[in-house]
């Protein structure tokens, strides 16, 4: 773990709680190592998708309908011909860039609304309160349905209204985090010391709230990509041909009995990321979150 | 002379390579009262902990022999035995009754289902049985405070509570684990009142742990002095506390603040750690009277003079 | 006491009126105009200006607003614009129970299920059982809910034939058919809950059994099994509720998702239909409707906190 200059007192103290000094949280963790293991092969198709698919995702073929997998299409194919595998392949990049937009919007946002919410005070605060109140009465899927109702279909769409979704979830933490810092005396001093507001908010605040909020991004990666494909299932978020995997679930399934694996090949990809996603974050929550550790 | 109604020897619990009670022998007869007393950390609660098969499992390794009143170890009994044991024949007053009580029961039903499970009562007369009970240990209203929640009695109300379930099944022991540290002064004297009174009248046993010379004085027969789970001295209250032989007692002795001494003088040094424990005498690092080879070897606890030591350059001379 | 409720109940209204207004500009928002959408493809500007007028949208913001939020409280929720069909009826009355009973179903099952096992690897810490469990727990709260429906059609109504793949029958009809058209769709949604309930379960109750009163518990004679379910259990209530009540917005939408897998009737379906048919009064009531729900049931939770702990109840 590389801890560069920006280390914040809050930041070191945590990393020191965390044992620094014991044993390398991958030989503590092996479910965590082999996690990331598998976070990293999916990243790595991602990148090199046009290398390693053996077809094109969105070359359909009258020939090869509905096949089981075999020797040539690894995975079978879909109602349409297209190679399953090949496809499969394609669509973790649009996972992984739905999830990883999706997420790095939200938090910006959720970062504005959570400082301005926790360094706000009296009536403001109350109202800004309610507002976040009122984003996390919505799970994110339905509001993530409500904005895309406005918005339309599309990648960008879906990582905009995925984005929009987050910002409750992200304000709320990072509201919590300020909190934490503003009662400390360096940035009590701060502000006696009559240094701008805005300067404060960035010396002192942010390099405070950061860590914890780059924690959270990771644990909500997972969840990004769980809303972003539900959309897709649901036939309301990105459009075919797109080789997305909640897509493919979603035709696969009218030939469930049949054809098992043109939903079950996409969706076993889906469930092995989340799962290795949510090993991954609940790793970072335990090792870097206090507040969140469980009684392991 | 009788046999003890508790006699244990030996009793040595190690937690991982840390030796919490070393070697720990003590008895106790019937219907006498024996009080433990050391620093913090000397191992007096563990004792009682131990003694009602209480200790977390874990990396915890118990040894040693504890003859109960024709049980023949307490040591190693199943959780099956001690089920049967526990509240009926031995029973314990926790330190801070506050949290020893579930929040979420009223005081009522806790002790009313310790004398439905444990004497076969039937509710009915489990309810009437319960309040006299509390009636006992001094509740006034008792039959109105049987509803109350734990949290809505104050702390010495607890403790009495406590009293009541620890003594409702007329045990022939109770443990006392500092039953009065949580309280204010004024009502620990009426707390230790009311359990010396209880078990007195019920001919059972107890044993206090107390870290109050002067209280351990005033209310028990004999009295325990441990030292880092070792026992350093033990014997009648009296003869121990009036002429102590152990250099441990001594400065235990010296530190009852009384009102008009000059000598306020705090005992030198700590608790090593137990990495750092000598092999021999766990005191010798503080002892005033250490000689060479008090830290490498055991002084074996002996009987003598009227009380049982573990001294190699005991303090004969007043 | 009554003071902090009241309170408590200001601030859901606030948050409820916040909503409110937010749902109301997503039909302002909406691409395409409502009007237009009614008229079709021709019309003269005449019609238009008076249908404009009769449906009330040639008013200001607010005084629309007030409107539609006073036809909202008394149940006017208005008609369809394509199946004409009055939109309170579809939702409230069709919809609604669908999804609560899916809810409620899977709720219970959760609860069931997940308690039992949080309390096994609590007091089972470390062991094998503790990590079978964890790793049970983490995999079903991780696991696509959609997917895991399609698994379980495949698997235990295809393959083996002992459920029906699809369809739902009101159990209030006929009780017992109707929870045997519920056992897939409640298992699919419950998975993620158990999981959740299981790691607070046992986070909770670990604490709870290191508390002085379980040893005092032990201490009075009350056998293991007593002492974990009765002393320990009971004291987990509140955080097992609370996070039932924080994870409400994650059992409703995996509601959605699992309605659409089994073609339950219920919100998630209509609101997946309203979107593609660009029915913007039917998304807006179904997001009204779930976040109300939420924020409902989240204040009988905050509530309900002194049943679950005495002490929070006035001395």
């Amino acid at each position: 773990m590389a801890i560069n200059g920006t280390t914040t007192p809050i930041a070191a103290a945590r990393l020191r709680r965390s044992g620094m000094t014991r044993k390398s949280m991958f030989l503590r963790r092996p479910f965590f190592t082999m996690a990331l293991a598998i976070t990293f092969g999916f990243a790595l198709c991602a990148i090199f998708a046009p290398q390693l698919a053996p077809f094109d995702p969105v070359a359909q073929s009258i020939e090869a309908m509905m096949a089981p997998p075999d020797s040539v299409h690894l995975l079978g194919t879909d109602s349409y011909g297209q190679d399953i595998l090949s496809r499969i392949i394609h669509g973790t990049r649009y996972a992984l860039l739905i999830g990883l937009c999706s997420v790095a919007l939200g938090a910006i946002g959720g970062l504005v609304l959570g400082v301005a919410a926790g360094l706000a005070s009296g009536k403001t605060e109350w109202i800004l309160l309610r507002v976040i109140d009122s984003i996390l009465a919505l799970p994110s899927l339905i509001l993530a349905v409500a904005f895309i109702a406005i918005l339309g279909q599309g990648v960008d769409k879906v990582i905009i209204a995925v984005a929009l979704s987050l910002i409750g979830p992200f304000a709320r933490t990072v509201r919590s985090d300020v909190l934490q810092v503003k009662v400390q005396l360096f940035v009590e001093a701060a502000g006696l010391m009559s240094i701008p507001r805005f300067t404060v908010i960035r010396r002192h605040i942010l390099p405070n709230v950061l860590f914890p909020l780059l924690v959270q991004v990771t644990i909500r990666i997972s969840e990004a990509i769980l809303v972003s494909s539900s959309l897709s299932f649901l036939g309301i978020g990105v459009t075919p041909p797109t080789p997305d995997w909640g897509l493919m679930i979603a035709e696969g399934r009218s030939f469930v009995s049949f054809a098992a694996w043109m939903s079950g090949m996409p969706g076993l990809a889906l469930a092995l990321l989340l799962i290795a996603l949510s090993i991954v974050g609940d790793a970072m929550r335990e090792e870097f979150d206090p507040k969140l550790r469980t009684g392991r | 002379m009788t046999a003890p109604l508790l006699d244990v020897r030996g009793l040595t619990l190690h937690r991982g390579t840390k030796r919490i009670l070393d070697d720990v022998s003590l008895t106790i007869g019937r219907g006498e009262t024996v009080a433990l007393v050391g620093e913090s950390g000397a191992g007096k609660s563990t004792i009682a902990v131990a003694l009602m098969g209480l200790i977390d499992k874990g990396d915890a390794v118990i040894e040693g022999e504890a003859r109960f009143d024709g049980i023949d170890n307490l040591v190693g009994l199943t959780e099956k035995q001690w089920g049967k044991l526990r509240g009926k024949r031995l029973s314990m007053v926790f330190q801070d009754a506050g949290s020893a009580l579930n929040p979420c029961y009223t005081v009522g039903s806790q002790l009313a289902s310790v004398l439905r499970r444990n004497l076969g009562l039937s509710r009915k007369t489990a309810q009437t049985r319960a309040v006299e009970l509390l009636e006992n240990v001094g509740i006034n209203d008792a039959a109105a405070r049987m509803s109350a929640y734990p949290h809505q009695l104050s702390g010495g109300m607890q403790q009495r509570v406590m009293v009541a379930i620890a003594l409702a099944c007329n045990p022939d022991l109770l443990f006392a684990d500092e039953p009065t540290s949580a309280l204010d002064v004024t009502i620990q004297a009426q707390i230790i009142r009311l359990i010396l009174d209880q078990t007195k009248t019920r001919g059972a046993s107890c044993i206090f742990v107390l870290h109050d010379l002067a209280l351990a004085s005033q209310s028990c027969d004999r009295i325990v002095v441990l030292y880092a789970g070792q026992v350093m001295e033990a014997g009648r209250c009296d003869v121990v506390l009036r002429d102590p032989k152990h250099p441990y007692t001594r400065l235990l002795k010296s530190c009852v603040v009384e009102i008009g001494t000059q000598n306020l003088d705090p005992p030198e040094g700590s608790v090593p750690p137990y990495e750092a424990m000598p092999a021999g005498c766990r005191f010798s690092t503080r002892c005033p009277r250490a000689q060479a080879r008090c830290a490498d070897e055991r002084p074996p606890l002996v009987e003598t003079q009227g009380r049982a030591l573990a001294c190699w350059n005991p303090e004969w001379t007043r | 006491m009554l003071a902090q409720s009241a309170a408590k109940i200001f601030q859901t209204a606030v948050v409820l009126f916040i909503v409110s207004v937010a749902s109301f500009s997503l039909l302002k928002l909406a691409p395409g105009d409502p009007v237009m959408l009614m008229l079709g493809s021709e019309f003269s500007q005449e019609s238009y200006d008076s249908l404009q007028r009769e449906l009330g949208l040639d008013r200001p913001f607010l005084v629309q607003y007030l409107a539609w939020l006073g036809n909202f409280m008394i149940g006017d929720w208005g008609t369809s614009f394509v199946s004409r069909a009055d939109i309170f009826n579809f939702v409230v009355i069709e919809a609604l129970p669908v999804t609560l009973t899916l809810t409620f179903c899977s709720i219970v099952l959760a609860i069931v299920v997940g308690i039992p096992l949080g309390v096994i690897s609590a007091i089972r810490k470390d062991t094998i059982w503790d990590t079978v469990i964890a790793v049970f727990a983490l995999t079903g709260s991780a696991f696509p809910s959609f997917f895991l429906g399609i698994v379980l059609i495949w698997f235990l109504a295809v393959q083996f034939g002992i459920f029906p793949v699809m369809g739902f029958v009101a159990p209030w009809q006929d009780f017992w058919l109707g929870m045997y058209h519920m056992a897939l769709p409640a298992l699919t949604l419950s998975t993620y809950f158990i999981g959740m309930i299981v790691r607070v379960t046992r986070s909770s109750l670990i604490d709870v059994m290191d508390q002085p009163f379980i040893a005092a518990a032990k201490a009075r004679g009350e056998p293991r099994w007593r002492v974990v379910w009765v002393h320990g259990v009971r004291n987990i209530a509140m955080p097992v509720v609370t996070m039932i009540g924080l994870q409400l917005g994650g059992i409703l939408q995996g509601a959605v998702l699992t309605e659409t897998v089994f073609s339950l009737p219920g919100i998630g379906q209509m609101l997946t239909d309203a979107v593609l048919g660009r029915e913007y009064t039917l998304v807006q009531a179904g997001v009204m409707l779930t976040a109300t729900l939420f924020i409902v049931i989240n204040l009988l939770v905050d509530l309900s906190y002194p049943l679950l702990d005495p002490r929070l109840r006035p001395r």
